[in-house]
């Protein structure tokens, strides 16, 4: 019996493979990837960052289609840890009908993955990785459609200034990202001639209990967290619940609705809880009425944060491709030619906005909001009040 | 002859409440006294200016006006680590190895606690309810997760172990971190087939977040409000009332002589008529229920779970269990309290004591290194030569 299902099994298997095999029509297969969390506590985010790349795809995939080529999505798992992120790079750089990736959504999984993509010439057009690394390396492969840490970390800091705020008690969870971001808020507090009272960094996830009793002595106007959602939500709603009165302040990696499904009615209490984002509301963006539409009806609910940046990531992948498909005379591309295509793309009119990039792969304006957060209704995280929008460009 | 008979019933009830109230006072009183003597040396130095700086207070006006606070927070997290290593004493105890699984057992005992509360709240049952009522919520939560906690440990033996007894001692070991690594991921595919989260929320009813006011102290010129959340004070009663209840059914019932017997000699505890078999399958029911309580005691106090929660705990109390003298009851409640004292001071004053140089991130590397120095010099731990008693 076990033989018989163990020869029918490996017909399947074999017919499939030669069937996967004939799919690709003459012109071959063209495969572009994406890395983001798709399990774990920020899957949240990730899950939608893949689903507007895979939107994107389906809907602009036609031109390269009429080439000849059949175009696919390939998602990957990062599960936002760098060893993950790095072991997939190398099967992503291992397989070569993949010509570009859209990807990672931490800039400490982005930057050790990178290295790979780098070596191999693969072009990565991240839509949400902000630590000035990302891009300082001067890697002719890496892009991204967001802004900077050393700008947004500004931009919070000022903030808080503009508030009318003295002292600041500053927390990391100790990654590239919320480490690096906590850093340029500290030194731009610093220079406002806001008091830091501390800066410390932690990675626990559940008890905050020690680490917030010398935040709560010194008693600042303003905490500062620098990391993820899943952490800085509970350690605001365990201040709240131990007394702390003043103003909660984050950056864009606070920004998923399950910051208020985590945080609850805390974060709307005392001075309220704000976050600075590279990544507004989709709502916000001229272009992206469509995208909100197609993508409820797709997945049913409200994107979340950076999904229309993937959208957008995912776009000039395709755009970049097709291009570089038409200088080889309607032949697969190389990734070198890919690379190159991402870079010479002028005036890209994507859903968030018309974009261009310079020489270090940064969007020569991006744009910054802060946000105050209004509904402890996760439902309602879209309708998030905007404080203020700014569009800068990156330093040189 | 009626004395001899109720006696040792009422003196094994009485005496683990002594216990822990010497612990707590002991073990608070010795950190307490060697924090304030390194903040009395470190008067006048740089720390000193800096605290006076940042918190408008000398050091050792700081380190006194934060202190009740501390030890509060301190002993809430000592009883939940306590209550968590109960299961791998237990479990040591009887059958010498050390059921790295239990982690995930804790894990299950939150998650079914706190799914059963979404979906009464998600039903509107939670709203509105008076306080008893919100109380019996919890406790009815609590024992199904419990109920839950303690079968699936069962189930564990009988797969997991069960099998292997007999086999080197590493062979369990190994079988129990597989087990450990299925259950976190078993619990991971369940919720995202069924609900689609990642992390769970224990829902916001009853008094729970709510302070008391303990007592109003003038440290240092200052009046310092003593508070304790009414959970905190929730974790504590259910810890001491689970330590208490443990302590008279291993030794004062004829349960728990069974199961020191099995502990102290497997096949003469055979032949004197024992069910060996049961004895184990029970035990694994008893840490397992209590590793389910404290994990709905977790979730409560610091109401996010994700199906990886259990680690960092389990990790801690097998730590704590470990301090104490593994195999023994009370070593477990000793090991929990100062464990979580020591990570709590840490926490709080290494920041500060160091100008921000090692900050709160440090706390479990001088944890650690009190275990360190506590097996070096004392390799069965700190309760560890009462080696009779260890069930």
């Amino acid at each position: 019996m076990s033989k018989k299902i163990f020869f029918v099994l490996s017909i399947i298997v074999i017919v499939s493979m030669l069937s996967a095999g004939c799919a690709g029509q003459a012109k071959g297969t063209i495969k572009i990837a994406t890395q983001t969390p798709l399990s774990g506590a920020l899957s949240n985010v990730g899950s939608d960052m893949k689903n507007g790349a895979q939107l994107a795809l389906e809907q602009l995939k036609g031109p390269l289609e009429k080439m000849g080529f059949t175009v696919e999505l390939a998602p990957y798992d990062d599960q936002a840890t760098p060893d993950t992120g790095v072991a997939n790079a190398k099967n992503i750089v291992a397989d070569p009908a993949i010509l570009c990736i859209v990807g990672h959504y931490n800039s400490g999984v982005q930057i050790p993955s990178s290295e790979e993509y780098h070596t191999a010439g693969l072009a990565n057009v991240s839509p949400a990785n902000t630590n000035p690394t990302v891009t300082e390396r001067g890697y002719k492969e890496v892009s991204r459609v967001c802004g900077r840490d050393d700008v947004q970390g500004a931009v919070g800091a000022q903030f808080a200034n503009a508030k009318g705020l003295k002292s600041a008690y500053v927390i990391h969870d100790k990654t590239t990202y919320g480490q690096g971001i906590a850093e340029y808020f500290k030194r731009e507090a610093e220079n406002l001639g806001i008091q830091v009272l501390g800066f410390d960094g932690t990675e626990e996830k559940a008890n905050f209990d020690a680490i917030l009793s010398p935040v709560l002595a010194a008693n600042p106007q303003v905490i500062y967290f620098g990391g993820m959602y899943d952490q800085a939500a509970l350690l605001f709603k365990q201040a709240r619940e131990k007394g702390f009165q003043g103003m909660f302040l984050s950056d864009d990696g606070f920004d998923s609705s399950d910051a208020a499904k985590i945080g609850g009615d805390p974060l709307l209490q005392g001075a309220g809880t704000y976050f600075s984002t590279v990544s507004g509301p989709a709502s916000e963006y001229p272009g992206t009425a469509k995208f909100i539409q197609d993508f409820k009806a797709k997945f049913g609910h409200d994107p979340q944060p950076f999904a229309a940046q993937s959208y957008d990531s995912m776009h000039i992948c395709l755009v970049a491709i097709e291009n570089a498909a038409k200088a080889a005379g309607n032949k697969m591309p190389t990734r070198a030619a890919v690379t190159d295509g991402v870079r010479a793309l002028k005036d890209f009119q994507g859903i968030t906005g018309t974009l261009n990039f310079n020489s270090k792969g940064d969007l020569v304006k991006a744009k910054y909001f802060v946000i105050q957060v209004s509904s402890s209704d996760p439902a309602k995280w879209s309708e998030n009040k905007i404080s203020q929008t700014l569009e800068l460009a990156p330093p040189q | 002859m009626r004395r001899i008979v109720i006696s040792p019933v009422l003196r094994e009830i009485l005496r683990p409440i002594g216990q822990i109230i010497i612990f707590v006072s002991g073990s608070g009183v010795i950190l307490s006294a060697l924090l304030l003597l390194v903040a009395f040396f470190l008067r006048g130095s740089a720390v000193d200016q800096a605290t006076l700086e940042h918190n408008k207070m000398g050091i050792l006006a700081y380190t006194l006006v934060n202190l009740p606070q501390v030890l509060i927070d301190g002993v809430t997290i000592g009883f939940v680590y306590a209550a968590i290593a109960l299961g791998y004493t237990m479990v040591y105890g009887v059958l010498e190895f050390i059921n790295f699984a239990h982690s995930e057992i804790f894990a299950i005992g939150a998650f079914v606690g706190v799914e059963i509360l979404i979906a009464l709240d998600t039903a509107g049952k939670l709203a509105g309810l008076p306080i008893w009522g919100a109380y019996a919520m919890v406790i009815i939560a609590m024992i199904a997760g419990m109920a839950a906690a303690g079968g699936m440990a069962m189930l564990m033996e009988f797969v997991a172990y069960r099998p292997l007894r007999g086999a080197p001692r590493l062979v369990p070991l190994i079988s129990a971190i597989g087990v450990s690594f299925f259950l976190q991921d078993a619990i991971r595919l369940t919720e995202s087939l069924t609900t689609g989260q990642f992390n769970r929320i224990f829902p916001t009813f009853g008094n729970f977040s709510e302070r008391v006011s303990l007592v109003k102290l003038g440290l240092a010129g200052q009046v310092v409000d003593v508070n304790i959340q009414n959970k905190s004070i929730m974790v504590i009663m259910a810890a001491v009332l689970m330590l208490v209840g443990l302590n008279y059914l291993v030794n004062a019932t004829r349960v728990g002589k069974a199961i020191r017997s099995v502990a102290q000699d497997r096949p003469t505890a055979s032949l004197m008529g024992i069910n060996v078999n049961r004895v184990i399958s029970l035990t694994f029911l008893i840490g397992g229920a209590l590793g389910g309580a404290a994990g709905l005691l977790y979730a409560l106090k610091f109401t996010k779970i994700d199906p990886f929660i259990g680690f960092f705990p389990g990790l801690k109390a097998f730590t704590a269990a470990v301090l104490g003298g593994i195999g023994n009851i009370t070593g477990a409640l000793l090991g929990g309290i100062v464990l979580g004292m020591l990570e709590t001071f840490a926490g709080s004053y290494l920041s500060v004591f160091t100008m921000g140089a090692a900050g709160a991130e440090y706390k479990d590397i001088l944890a650690f290194a009190i275990l360190i120095l506590v097996l070096i010099f004392r390799p069965s731990g700190l309760l560890g030569q009462q080696v009779g008693q260890k069930a």
